[in-house]
């Protein structure tokens, strides 16, 4: 292969979907052995984009090369065939697998299904420090695991040019940068890497070349050694980048949420949350920081009532949580922003109204009595459309067909409709662009100042420290240490979230 | 636009299904030809046959318990379930009801009103234990349903002997319940040129079909229902306790399987013996994946069957085994399958461009 060849050559290439070009007329050039970033707003066409490449979906016009010749790719194994893998935005795997089988699945013939599949697993795993294991079920595995056994997947085909769609955004900053380290190996063995983010510092830091998407096309390239943060965001939304801050304290005493030495085990016993105290009150929002499979997401269900607590007490407004089913804790007033969209938020193939009802369907806009109110919940569906700018061509299109941050604001519009007491947030403002991330810090601000009292998790150091009241950090389960999140910097956060540091820093 | 869309998705089943059965016929064909028959004329002997009016009677009446059958599966297919013992739920619920009514001797209208009740809640509970089964011990569905339908063969087999729940019926090898007197019979639809008539219970059919659709569409149990049946995880996120509804759909999926045997119980044999049709609980399954769980869907994929069934009387009379019609049938669903997904990813394609037509390149 000549080294001069760019890796991929894209030409003339659009897409179309009924009610929206997702593409019209991109050009990319992608030079081999770089790291190059795309990036553009939500909707902007960046994942179908991707697809095309991957041989997911046809181009309705349009030429890719690859390593210089012409590629007429049908289906990704096409894809793979000429050396092309993709880690895609939301996950692809079979919860109800291992990860052994989730990788093998597909790729038998490389190194079989048994003994030899698992050690070339270890082997990349340890390569590349990501620490899979090869037994354990997906169910079980956090989103952050989930995100590296396709990483993982991808490397196991033997790909030499990686597709990352926003591979960061459920990742903290001690992984993003064992992610970016990764990637320089990867380079440096001559692989080459197209990689999605609405991170701009993140994209800046480890990018060779960026392209920016806008409206299905591309409007500009940058430099990443010229341009600043800010100049790309006016470049993708033509707006300034955001910053998460909280003005004045609206705390008051008033609890909302007490949690007493609440203790959650798993099916081998292992407490996943572990004795945890906390309180929320009204109209503020606690920040829960740690490092992703820490009891985050357990902590998360219990509270939901979607596990059950082993011991303690949860308690909603004064009353007693024990033996009330989700449904009628989501009744007392709790929204919930799942962190795995796809798997605990939407019904991908139902229309977005019927996605409005879904959680809420025991409650007005969208019943009367016994029966589902149609006109209600869609005209409430068009008032979270408008509100969160979701893009949509209307709102009897699948949910599928929304851009992944366009789920994602649709998802926070119905949670925070019908005034909740208590949101959960997990990753609010996931994969979604750095303008919609300041309408919903914007939402979340308003609510808060009425009397909303939020749990808010995040891998976003930036956000987790400029959106709470307080800060608490969870390690193995347990609540290790507070934090002042007027002071505090990412950088002593990120270390007391891996146990680095002890105690409180104030 | 969206009428537009809608309308489509139901031309797209509606084309797929004729494909499907155009496939079968042409499959039939050769299947005749080989044997040394005359395609044609066999088709034309089938269909004068099937439209004389006895023969529209039987078939309309056949394609009542069919379509019974066939929602019954569906309730359950419509989140995940896969109810394979309608057959054992309603061969158990007529004869029971059957007994039931031939024993009790109560005024008319209440009669069958507690006829066609005690079919439902034995339906129901039969169904049950295997919901049951599954939210306690994890038992799959299909296992135990399979299970039950021997099952409730033999109990059926145990009851139906003359010192139990049975009788000798004069003149006769046969046994049966005892009849239901004429204050528990359902009258018929006379059709003209027929002495046969239309059960009347057909209109319970009517009806079931109304009910599943509204319950399923417009109703937060029917929500619920559906939300499980797309995403399990999700549902359980949005609040929907994920084992209740597994007993409810069951039950229900049972109770409706408990009617397949009304229409004819009451309306034409007035007695569970042994001749009573079986094997309709299967055919259901079938016909529920060909009207793809969908009220009007499986409206005339009964129809169709019970046609076919109907029809194929007449093959024998020409020495032709009449079998050859469970090939057609067997191609109707094996094609039916892939033609959907052949012509949905036309449509969809076809889609994409109109659109694109639509906006024009000045678009994006
Ligand atoms: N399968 C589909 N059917 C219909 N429309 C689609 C489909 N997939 C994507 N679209 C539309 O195409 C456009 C581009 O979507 P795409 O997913 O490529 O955006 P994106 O740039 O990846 O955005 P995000 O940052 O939110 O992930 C959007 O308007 C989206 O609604
Ligand atoms: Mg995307």
């Amino acid at each position: 292969m000549s080294t001069t060849e760019p890796a991929v050559e894209l030409h003339g290439i659009t897409k179309r979907f009924p009610g929206v070009v997702a593409n019209h007329d991109i050009d990319i050039t992608v030079a081999a052995g770089t790291v190059h970033a795309i990036v553009g707003e939500n909707g902007a066409g960046k994942s179908t984009l991707m697809k095309i490449l991957y041989g997911m979906q046809r181009p309705d016009e349009g030429t890719i090369k690859v390593n210089g010749e012409v590629a007429d790719l049908h289906s990704p194994s096409d894809a793979i065939a000429r050396g092309i893998g993709m880690v895609h935005q939301h996950f692809m795997l079979a919860d109800n697998l291992t990860v052994l089988e989730n990788v093998v699945l597909g790729a038998e013939r490389l190194h079989g299904i048994g003994g030899g599949a698992r050690r070339r697993i270890r082997e990349i795993s340890d390569q590349y420090g990501l620490g899979v294991e090869p037994d354990r079920l997906v169910e079980d595995l956090g989103v952050g695991a989930r995100q590296r056994v396709e990483i993982l997947k991808v490397l196991y085909r033997g790909a030499r040019i990686l597709i990352l769609d926003e591979p960061t955004a459920v990742l903290v900053p001690q992984e993003v940068d064992e992610l970016f380290a990764n990637l320089e190996d990867l380079k440096r063995e001559g692989l080459t890497v197209i990689f999605i983010s609405h991170k701009l510092d993140e994209v800046l830091k480890v990018a060779d070349a960026i392209t920016v998407i806008r409206r299905g096309t591309t409007v500009a390239s940058a430099d990443p050694k010229e341009v600043s943060a800010r100049q790309l965001a006016e470049l993708m939304v033509g707006s300034e980048l955001p910053v998460p801050e909280l003005r004045e304290s609206t705390v008051t005493d008033v609890p909302v949420l007490t949690m007493e030495n609440v203790t959650v085990r798993d099916a081998t016993g292992r407490a996943v949350v572990d004795g945890v105290s906390l309180t929320i009150h009204e109209g503020e929002i606690l920040g829960i920081a740690g490092v992703e499979g820490n009891g985050q997401a357990e902590l998360v269900e219990a509270i939901m009532g979607m596990l059950p607590a082993e011991s303690g007490v949860i308690r909603l407004g004064g009353e007693d949580l024990s033996g009330r089913s989700t449904r009628r804790r989501r009744e007392m007033g709790v929204g919930f922003i799942p962190e795995d969209r796809h798997r605990h938020g939407l019904l991908l193939e139902s229309p977005l109204w019927e996605n409005r009802v879904l959680g809420h369907q025991t409650r007005s806009p969208n019943v009367k009595g016994i029966l589902i109110d149609r006109a209600g919940a869609r005209r409430d569906t068009e008032r979270i459309v408008e509100e969160y700018d979701v893009r949509t061509p209307g709102i009897d299109v699948s949910a599928d067909s929304l851009s992944g941050g366009n789920q994602q604001k649709l998802i926070v519009g119905r949670e925070m409709s019908g005034n909740p007491k208590l949101l959960i947030a997990a990753h609010p403002t996931r994969g979604v662009d750095v303008g919609a991330q300041a309408a919903i810090w914007d939402h979340l601000r308003r609510a808060r100042a009425e009397g909303l009292a939020v749990l808010l998790i995040s891998a976003d150091l930036d956000e987790l420290i400029g959106m709470s009241d307080t800060l608490r950090v969870i390690l193995r389960g347990r609540l290790v240490g507070e934090a002042d999140p007027a002071t505090i910097t990412p950088d002593e956060l990120g270390s007391l979230m891996t146990g680095a540091a002890e105690g409180s820093v104030a | 636009m969206i009428a537009n869309l809608l309308a489509k998705s139901y031309a797209r089943t509606a084309v797929a299904a004729l494909v499907a059965l155009v496939f079968a016929i042409v499959v039939t064909s050769i299947v005749l030809s080989v044997s040394g028959f005359n395609p044609p004329s066999t088709f034309q002997a089938m269909f004068d046959f099937g439209k004389e009016p006895d023969s529209v009677v039987n078939t309309v009446n056949r394609a009542a318990a069919y379509y019974l059958s066939a929602l019954a599966v569906a309730i359950g297919f419509r989140m995940n379930l896969f109810n394979i013992g309608v057959d054992g739920q309603y061969r158990l619920a007529a004869m029971l009801a059957a007994a039931a009514g031939g024993a009790w001797a109560l005024p008319p209208g209440l009669r069958q009103v507690v006829i066609i009740l005690v079919a439902v809640v034995v339906g129901g509970a039969w169904a049950g234990i295997a919901a049951i089964l599954k939210v306690t011990r994890g038992v799959s569905e299909v296992i135990s349903t399979i299970m039950l339908n021997f099952i409730g063969t033999g109990v059926i087999a145990f009851l139906l002997s003359p010192n139990r729940l049975a009788a000798k019926v004069a003149g006769s090898n046969n046994i049966g319940t005892k009849p239901i007197g004429s204050s528990g019979r359902v009258p018929g639809i006379s059709y003209p040129g027929s002495d046969l008539k239309i059960y009347g219970l057909v209109l319970l059919a009517v009806l079931a079909g109304l009910g599943f659709w509204f319950v399923i569409n417009r109703t937060r149990f029917g929500f619920d229902l559906r939300a499980t049946g797309l995403s399990q995880s999700a549902a359980v996120a949005s609040g929907v306790d994920a084992k209740r509804m597994v007993v409810i759909a069951m039950v229900l999926s049972g109770a409706v399987a408990g009617l397949v045997g009304m229409p004819q119980l009451l309306g034409g044999s007035y007695s569970y013996s042994l001749d009573f049709p079986t094997g309709i609980g299967f055919t259901g399954i079938g016909i529920a994946l060909l009207g793809r769980n969908n009220p009007v869907g499986i409206a005339f994929a009964s129809l169709l069957w019970a046609f076919l069934d109907q029809s194929s009387q007449i093959l024998e009379f020409n020495d032709i085994p009449k079998e050859i019609v469970a090939i057609t049938q067997a191609a109707v669903l094996l094609s039916v399958v892939v033609v959907y997904e052949i012509v949905n990813r036309v449509g969809r394609r076809m889609d994409q461009r109109r659109v694109a037509a639509e906006l024009g390149e000045a678009a994006a």
